[in-house]
């Protein structure tokens, strides 16, 4: 029987693979890598790809898609965290914004009280009366 | 007394309100399970994080010290992140997290905390902060049943920037965690700097190549590690609150069903009262004749 090593693979959703392989194949950080049993202690990021799995005693490889992460191996055991989401600086920088926007925005419409809502029906109706004046001032 | 139509259509409504409470004790629970199972399926990932963070900080780098990792000196300006429920009708919980962590803040303020900062997790959570007063710096609602880590990573960026600028000496996580079905309990744990348990003891130490360096792995491992905490206190959020409602509703439904009985007996007695009335005005009317 061919040599063999334990790999994890988890998400922060989920355990995704958990079991015995020849053989791991996954984008590094900086290339292809391909990792046999008895692998020297690594750690790198990896890029959004696919972790291929030999598993022995099994003709088909497990595919798993990962969207990054990080790998991690130890002398028996090789663990892939995977991100469930592309990352990426200016992705997450583009979230941390949306979120302070959003709570920013919800305090100014608290500050704005009840009316805010009505105020938003009445700015709706003037933007709709200016459009019909417009429409009809360009047909004279 | 009420007349008998009054009182049966008193009891129609609140027929009706049962059968809606019974309806959401049903949904609850089987929403239930599968947050439960769900918070159980986001243990592994945090446990793999902390054995790792735990073997790289022994591994390595003494001359590399995480702004995580560091112990604080006093508190003056602190970050909390509140994780509470998008909608309503689910017993005390969201007000027993709430109420510890209002606490927690007065508390602070008295210490001499200059500044609080809070990230929303969750509707309830959010409305109530703002009615508060208090700085909402993000937010993040409409969480849906399945928790999503990409949801959570703008929020909580916004705490861990803060905290890695040094505008921020510790942040804490408040949350309702799950114990059981029944039971489920308020905590306000601090999250940043990492202490205690959080951080692990290492099982070996490995001579680990890095690629491409030591650094951006431990920063890139440690800013998932905090979100991996927060993904799993909302999952475990998530949990609470289904069992919660399903423990609520299902005591709604029961006080419904004690109210029909009450108005039932109600009832009969007008009824039987009118009928024993007319039978006797109709003996006194015979008797007259």
């Amino acid at each position: 029987m061919a040599m063999t090593v334990h790999v994890d693979v988890v998400s922060a959703e989920e355990k995704i693979f958990s079991g015995l392989a020849e053989f791991v194949a996954l984008p590094g950080e900086s290339g292809e890598l391909g990792i046999l049993p008895g692998h020297t202690p690594l750690i790198t990021r990896i890029r959004p790809g696919e972790v291929r799995i030999k598993v022995p005693n099994q003709a088909t490889d497990e595919l798993i898609f990962v969207a990054g992460g990080l790998l991690e191996v130890q002398p028996g055991l090789v663990t892939v965290l995977a991100d469930t989401a592309i990352r990426g600086h200016d992705l997450d920088e583009a979230k941390a914004n949306e979120a302070k926007r959003l709570a920013e925005e919800a305090l100014a419409n608290r500050q704005a009280g009840v009316d805010y809502a009505a105020a938003q029906a009445e700015l709706a109706s003037a933007i709709a009366q200016l459009a019909a004046i417009q429409k009809l001032r360009k047909r004279h | 007394m009420a007349s008998g139509k009054e009182i049966r259509s008193k009891i129609k409504s609140v027929q009706n309100t049962k059968k809606i409470t019974k309806a959401m004790e049903m949904v609850a629970a089987s929403k239930m399970r599968k947050a439960q199972d769900r918070m159980r399926a986001a243990r592994p990932y945090a446990d793999t994080i902390r054995r790792l963070a735990a073997n790289l900080s022994a591994a390595t780098i003494s001359d590399y010290k995480h702004p995580f990792l560091a112990t604080v000196g006093q508190i003056k300006r602190v970050g909390i992140i509140v994780v509470t429920t998008d909608k309503g009708l689910c017993g005390g919980m969201n007000t027993n997290v709430l109420r510890l962590a209002l606490n927690t803040m007065k508390e602070w303020e008295g210490k001499g905390a200059t500044e609080i900062r809070v990230a929303a997790i969750g509707n309830k959570g959010l409305g109530f902060m703002q009615r508060m007063g208090a700085k909402v710096v993000s937010q993040v609602t409409q969480l849906g049943d399945t928790p999503h880590l990409e949801k959570l990573i703008g929020p909580v960026k916004v705490m861990i920037d803060a905290f890695q600028a040094g505008e921020l000496d510790a942040v804490y996580l408040s949350f309702t965690r799950f114990i059981n079905t029944m039971k489920q309990e308020p905590v306000l744990e601090q999250l940043l700097p990492l202490t205690g348990d959080r951080l692990g003891t290492p099982e070996g130490t490995w001579d680990y190549l890095y690629e491409p360096d030591p650094q951006v792995v431990i920063d890139e491992l440690l800013v998932r590690y905090v979100e991996a905490l927060v993904y799993q206190s909302v999952a475990e959020n998530m949990a609470s609150e289904q069992s919660a409602r399903m423990v609520a509703m299902k005591a709604a439904s029961d006080n419904a069903g004690n109210v029909i009985g009450e108005l039932q007996l109600v009832y009969n007695k007008t009824r039987q009262a009118a009928i024993t009335k007319e039978l006797s005005e109709i003996v006194g009317g015979a008797a007259a004749v």
